[in-house]
């Protein structure tokens, strides 16, 4: 399926809409494993995000994508900043190939992978991107696909970020960035697939 | 208004501030406005600079705010070339860096120096891969001298914490002396593996934007080993007297750093932002009659408040291998900033 302008431009409004509605309960998640700010640099940067995309009146997916880049990388922030800005700088690289959804989201996986250097199995946003990675390969992503795979990071034990430092304690907490993450393909589906 | 904000739970977070929001920007403008004769601002930023720049290799450090007088109170002659200021607690962000590194390039480069925290490396990265874009020749020192965490492939490594300040000491006074840049990185690579810290906490920090302390310790217990945001340490236990915890300290740090064979150390001991000063040298006194047991000469030593954690009780122990003495010189050269 393809992400068109229009599309790009409604889903990351909604993904806005969602973290903000979520913002102290991301702040809590991370309060249990990490510093407790994810919400809050979540809900700068996304709000960031919207005012630039409200600016585009006609909406084209490069010009979309890169914009939610800049916003996210100049106003997050902390570790998801870098890792979301640079998902979205490589999708915005890839749309000037192709706007075909799975292989734009698979451009932001390796975009995230390439800067916080994670797995698959380290209890970060990466456990959520790769089986939608996946999913969206079969044509098959749906909500239960995403909250599946955000549940799954519970009984990890974290190898990356902040929640390493706290160990066999992050045993049984969700990751604050995989359940973000969880809200921006949840838009997605809300948005364009559906 | 009535200057208290309700916090969760609805306890009162006492501070004298404004808004939790405003705390940083407005700490910033009062710095420029106490010490505009050296130091200055960049529009839009929240970067703080020398004003006087000499044809040099640039020191650009910075991290989250909270942490003061780091970094800016290490800004000039001889220390840093400019400070970066992030939101409270969190790094700042990659356009920021960016400014401060074209503003510091005199055209002999800039030297980054980066405590190791998840969110600091990959925004200070991607600060660099721009700065390079530009032409800006640039290269990074990692530094990571906390021992409380294991360095192994299942964490994200040591912290970056009190110890930063002496790595901004020693390369700022090469870098002022005209020392190139590759030759500052490598020496600064060696340098950080010279350098150990482990803190003690007896509370918590409050961020101003979250109204309570990051951990919750007992009335008298103390924890062993927290990082500067109040990362969890190794062991928690109840409060013991000065001699005590500066035993456990001392012994770890320099069972640590006798790998070596060293023969000469530095000590700092710095405050974590409530601990009173007289607390501190308590404390050096214990470290001092502690080290008594080893074969070590302290050629250097620093006690005060350096690398913060907002308001938390407590206070870290850094030790400094120092046998080459053209570190001592370092440390001890005149410099021309506010808080060293
Ligand atoms: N190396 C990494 N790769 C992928 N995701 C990561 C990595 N490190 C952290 N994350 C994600 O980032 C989330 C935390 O983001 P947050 O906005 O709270 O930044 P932070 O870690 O608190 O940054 P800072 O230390 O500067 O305050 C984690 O829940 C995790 O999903
Ligand atoms: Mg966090």
């Amino acid at each position: 399926m393809e992400l068109t302008g229009d599309k790009a431009k409604a889903w990351l409004l909604n993904f806005e809409a969602k973290i903000q509605e979520h913002k102290a309960y991301l702040s809590d998640l991370d309060q249990a494993i990490g510093d407790g700010d994810h919400g809050s640099n979540m809900a700068r940067g996304t709000e960031a995000v919207k005012v630039n995309l409200e600016k585009i009146a006609e909406p084209e997916t490069a010009e979309v994508l890169k914009q939610a880049a800049m916003a996210l990388i100049s106003k997050v922030g902390g570790a998801s900043g870098p890792l979301y800005g640079s998902a979205f700088m490589q999708m915005a690289k890839t749309a000037k190939e192709t706007t075909d959804i799975h292989e734009l989201i698979e451009a932001g996986l390796e975009g995230i992978k390439h800067r916080g250097k994670a797995d698959v199995g380290d209890k970060t946003m990466v456990d959520t991107w790769a089986p939608v990675v996946e999913a969206l390969a079969k044509d098959a992503l749906t909500n239960e696909a995403i909250t599946q795979a955000v549940d799954a990071t519970k009984p990890l034990k974290a190898k990356k970020g902040r929640a390493s430092y706290v160990g066999e304690r992050s045993i049984g907490a969700l990751d604050p960035g995989a359940v973000s993450s969880g809200y921006l393909f949840t838009a997605l589906v809300e948005e364009v697939l559906q | 208004m009535v200057p208290v904000f309700k916090a969760k739970e609805d306890k009162i977070m006492k501070k004298i501030i404004n808004h939790p929001s405003q705390v940083v920007d407005e700490m910033l403008k009062g710095m420029l406005y106490a010490h505009s004769d050296f130091l200055e601002g960049i529009d839009e930023t929240r970067v703080i600079i020398e004003k006087d720049k000499q044809p040099t290799v640039g020191l650009v450090s910075g991290g989250g705010s909270g942490h003061e007088p780091a970094h800016a109170g290490f800004v000039g002659e001889g220390m840093l070339r400019a400070a970066v200021l992030g939101e409270m607690f969190t790094s700042p962000t990659p356009d920021q860096i960016l400014e401060a590194i074209k503003a510091s390039d005199t055209g002999h480069g800039v030297l980054l120096i980066v405590k190791n925290y998840t969110g600091d490396v990959m925004n200070f990265d991607m600060a660099k891969e721009m700065a390079e874009m530009e032409d800006i020749q640039v290269a990074s020192v990692l530094v990571d001298d906390d021992i409380a965490v294991e360095d192994s492939t299942y964490t994200a490594g040591k912290r970056g914490v009190a110890g930063t300040v002496l790595v901004h000491k020693i390369l700022g006074h090469f870098a002022h002396e005209g020392m190139a840049l590759n030759d500052l990185k490598s020496l600064g690579d060696a340098l950080v593996t010279d350098i150990h810290t482990l803190g003690v906490a007896l509370s918590g920090a409050t961020v101003p934007e979250v109204g309570k302390p990051g951990f919750h310790l007992g009335e008298s217990e103390m924890e062993y080993g927290v990082g500067i945001h109040g990362e969890p340490g190794y062991r928690r236990d109840t409060l013991k007297p000065s001699r005590e915890i500066a035993k456990e300290l001392t012994g770890k740090l320099m069972s640590e750093i006798m790998t070596k064979k060293t023969k000469k150390i530095g000590l700092l001991v710095n405050g974590l932002g409530a601990t009173p000063l007289q607390e501190l040298y308590v404390f050096y006194n214990d470290v001092i009659e502690e080290l008594a047991k080893y074969d070590v000469e302290i050629v250097f030593n620093k006690i005060g408040d350096f690398m913060t954690s907002i308001d938390m009780t407590g206070l870290s122990l850094t030790v400094i291998r120092l046998d080459d003495d053209k570190r001592t010189v370092a440390l001890e050269a005149p410099v021309g900033v506010l808080n060293w």
